[in-house]
């Protein structure tokens, strides 16, 4: 094989190799949506982030609109505080809510936001006022069986009384 | 009683030679790679010759890495399929099988396949020069072995190796594709988005990428240095060609699990 051709046989297999990386990494990894060029960081407090992580979409109607960049707790008033980065398209009200929801019942946790009615939009580096912090699962069994035994004393109390 | 003595220090004594031997071996062959890097500079000036060590090392490997990755793909979407569908997880079969692939599978697998494919190739030709005496007579007319033959072969050996492994990750999942949505009738759209979802290209592809530079750089190096250090006898290269595929499959799995705790101890 000649010089020549040994040179288009090697300049073939890299091309071929960088082919593959760009195949794994656009359709079988999560490159393509990664291009949150143009965004706007807002924060937010939560008392339990649950199961929240780093990287987790930023919802609003289901819709992608940013990712978590940071979480990390306020050493003063012991909340959780999270950081997240929104597509500068997406403008969402002062008043809008921050909800930490579950993708599905057992899925990963991710930030719904929901918007308010002022007129003001968020300015970056704002903070959401209203949270509603992730359910955890041992408070809603507590609160069940609470309820059941409150139920139950309610129930048991009127039969002496005639 | 004596005798018995005699024979207990005897034995001790070959344990602790034994010991300082693979002691001095390892010495040397560090040794050996710090003046192997010295000479890489000089090796890329000379680009030719890695061209044609890339084609020997990389294009000729080919055939066997796609041939395996493929059939690695089928054989894992089948496999994975037949686990997931009892607890009703069908639907993650991609995911599984990329991950698979792109975090172990791909790197490992390629590395194993590397050394005895291209690091027998690459032992017996560098053994068999030193048995002809090439390297001695190169000594003699002012050129470094080094520089001229073992450089651009190593340089070679650390570009091929991460392009065969995604090659053979890429390949595996197109493979897998095959099966799951050809062969099974898994969604096509969820077989794909699922991926692209739960695959991080910086933790799972990133990561395998350094896995298979490293191994890329394991394989090629002992290859050289057992082609290098072998006896100039047919027997010697034999032996030579045997250690080579022994030492770089231990160096890889064993690297593979150091690599795998580093990288993937967190969630």
């Amino acid at each position: 094989m000649g010089k020549k051709g040994i040179e288009i046989g090697v300049g073939l297999f890299v091309l071929l190799g960088l082919a593959a990386l760009l195949f794994v990494a656009l359709k079988a990894a999560n490159l393509a949506s990664f291009g949150q060029a143009d965004s706007y960081t807002v924060t937010a407090r939560f008392d339990n982030i649950g199961g929240l992580k780093a990287r987790a979409p930023v919802r609003a109607a289901g819709v992608v609109v940013g990712r978590i960049t940071g979480i990390q707790l306020d050493a003063k008033t012991f909340q959780g505080v999270v950081t997240m980065e929104i597509d500068r398209s997406y403008q969402f009200p002062k008043d809008s809510s921050a909800k930490i929801l579950t993708a599905g019942l057992l899925g990963d946790q991710y930030v719904g936001l929901e918007a308010g009615g002022e007129v003001d939009n968020l300015a970056p580096g704002a903070t959401i006022k209203q949270t509603q912090s992730a359910v955890v699962l041992e408070n809603l069994i507590g609160q069940f069986l609470f309820n059941q035994a409150a139920d139950a004393g309610s129930a048991a109390a009127p039969g002496p009384k005639p | 009683m004596g005798r018995l003595m005699g024979r207990l220090t005897g034995f001790v004594q070959g344990i602790g030679a034994r010991v300082l031997a693979s002691l001095q071996g390892l010495g040397h062959a560090a040794l050996f790679f710090v003046g192997l890097m010295a000479v890489l500079p000089q090796s890329l000036r000379r680009f030719g010759l890695v061209v044609t060590q890339v084609y020997a090392i990389g294009n000729r490997s080919l055939v066997i890495i796609l041939a395996s990755g493929l059939a690695v793909g089928f054989v894992l979407a089948l496999q994975m399929y037949y686990a997931l569908v009892t607890y009703g997880a069908a639907e993650s079969l991609g995911l599984v099988v990329n991950l698979s692939l792109v975090r172990e599978l791909g790197p490992v697998v390629t590395a194993l396949l590397f050394a005895g494919r291209a690091g027998t190739s690459l032992t017996a030709e560098i053994g068999l020069m030193k048995a002809g005496e090439q390297l001695a007579a190169m000594e003699l007319m002012a050129i470094d072995p080094r520089a001229r033959v073992l450089a651009p072969r190593f340089i070679a050996g650390a570009i091929s190796m991460p392009l065969l492994a995604i090659l053979f990750s890429a390949v595996g999942i197109l493979g897998a594709w095959v099966v799951a949505v050809g062969l099974i009738g898994i969604d096509a759209g969820n077989f794909w988005s699922i991926q692209q979802n739960k695959v991080d290209i910086w933790r799972d592809v990133g990561n395998g990428v350094v896995k298979s530079m490293a191994f890329g750089v394991i394989c090629t190096f002992v290859a050289l240095y057992q082609g290098y250090e072998t006896q100039a006898t047919p027997e010697g290269v034999a032996h030579a060609t045997t250690r080579t595929v022994v030492i770089s499959s231990l160096a890889v799995l064993g690297m593979d699990f150091i690599l795998t705790a580093l990288m993937f101890s967190t969630p």
